[in-house]
């Protein structure tokens, strides 16, 4: 919020929160004042959540996704100048299909001792990613949208997923359109990921490829990532975690959250303060003098920040 | 009397079936044979093609010579075999799998110097099961528009590959064994497969056993690869962590793969392709079917002859000086094979 005003961003915080309530009928669900705000202002800005072990609820962010058919997460990975990984030239954009798939949670005990998981895969959610893809491929003026797959093991499955982002691309001539093998992309991402772009895909392949695409950047704590819902709902995260250990002391780095905020202010079509703030905040890690811990550095969260907004400033 | 003293040595001479496949496959494994010839290793070669036939009731299977000799000989060395795209019968992957249920798939991974990769401290081992889980082929159209694909795991496949990766700990001197999962979310089938390796664990107290999830796995793996050591999991995770780990040290020109059968049966094999392109013109690269057969070695105890050849190989990359093109160099592949063939024979 500090570095936004700095920007003079032209956005105002109304502050929810999501902890989850046990609803009429007993069903759990999230505070109806967090429910009314989200569908009143479309786009939302969330930090970490606490995963509850025995709660009795499910996860929090699992009733956010049905409460708000969020069916897209959407995480772009660039390369940070000044935060050393064994690549630097990576700028790509995982999309993963984020409500059915292999997480369908359907299982089955067959008989003793042989278990079997229903993965599902519809050709309406199918659709519905593949256009997002490309969408998102047309307004970020990305060059190419790649389909991740296995079809050539799971045909129906997969092959439908195939189907529909075959179809989809037809009316996308503007944006390329390639496929490859899930197994292809692991082995040719680690040994050249300047090869990738937008990548498309089903929920479990989502899963593991955005956490490796985070990985090629620096890890979760420098990650960016939006969730897009249906009925204009989007919401944008940060993807680490609480780090209960640190909380409280000042020594948090709010990069990963502050580029969500950045692909925030993006989808808004506020691409000015965007640039300024993502600027500003590269510049700060680039210049190596005051990064947090994790970044290598000693300073402290409010230092960090401090610069940035410094830096924001001085671009006016 | 010589004819004793030849029969007695011929006793400790084995026989291993060798596939040499198509493409590149033939001349990568007469590399192979002359490398184990210079190392004077105790192998001698029965080479067997696998083209499927039609057997008696219309069903494809390997050439009955092939699978006579596989059972008789036990272990087999494979070259990469070409897809058939319209030929009407399975893969010949698919078929050798079933055959001689070639349950696990492992792949050592280990960063070889003189070959740049963004990493140089790679050292694992992927141990992958491969007859279910979500490669089962089981699908359904539900109505129209919605497909299920169903991922099998039963107790016996999970216990059997726990067993192979805590067994293979052991034998190689090996710290740790991970198992690879996301049984939060797929809680009962990914979570019978992490039960079944718990209490295989118990039997193997000298090995220290770890649970991550797939996703922090690949996380971590890209950020820092050291910290991992031997990691088990179901087949699609194996699939992808596989290549993945071969992207690391540098692709499947330079890694190399065994696949462990019941009854004995071990077939080791290179796992990239064909490469038609470049077949018979001498420019192929042998490494990966050599570290295969350096692995085989190892994996019928002769640890010598392995050492011995693998370390031949390492100097000849790490000295840069004769290379294939694949390497960075612009050797030949016979003058990559003397190079390596050269230092063993040194090395007596």
């Amino acid at each position: 919020m500090k570095i936004f005003e700095a920007a003079k961003a032209p956005i105002q915080w109304e502050e929810r929160n999501v902890t989850a309530i046990k609803g009429p009928g007993g069903r759990w669900m999230i505070p109806p004042e967090a429910k009314e705000s989200m569908n009143k202002n479309k786009i939302g800005l969330k930090g970490p959540l606490k995963t509850p072990i025995a709660a009795g609820h499910p996860s929090m962010n699992l009733l956010l996704r049905k409460t708000f058919d969020l069916y897209a997460n959407v995480r772009p990975c660039v390369s940070i100048e000044g935060y050393k990984t064994p690549y630097t030239d990576v700028d790509l954009v995982t999309i993963r299909e984020n409500t059915e798939g292999e997480y369908s949670g359907i299982e089955h005990l067959i008989v003793d001792g042989v278990v079997q998981s229903i993965k599902l895969i519809t050709e309406e959610a199918s659709r519905r990613i593949a256009e997002y893809a490309f969408e998102y491929a047309r307004n970020n003026q990305r060059t190419s949208v790649t389909a991740v797959h296995k079809a050539n093991i799971m045909r129906m499955s997969d092959g439908l997923f195939l189907r529909k982002c075959r179809e989809v691309a037809e009316n996308y001539k503007d944006v390329k359109f390639t496929e490859m093998y899930l197994d292809t992309v692991c082995l040719n991402m680690v040994q050249d990921p300047s090869h990738f772009d937008v990548l498309v895909m089903p929920n479990l392949y989502g899963d593991i490829l955005s956490d490796l695409c985070a990985g090629l950047i620096g890890g979760l704590g420098v990650t960016p990532s939006g969730n897009i819902g249906a009925n204009g709902v989007a919401i944008f995260e940060s993807v680490h975690g609480t780090a209960p250990d640190i909380a409280g002391k000042d020594l948090a780095n709010p990069t990963a959250l502050l580029l969500s905020a950045v692909m925030m202010l993006r989808h808004m079509g506020l691409h000015g303060y965007a640039k300024k703030i993502e600027t500003a905040c590269f510049d700060t890690i680039r210049d190596e003098k005051v990064l947090t811990k994790d970044l290598g550095g000693n300073a402290k969260c409010s230092e960090f920040t401090a610069d940035i907004c410094r830096r924001v400033q001085d671009m006016d």
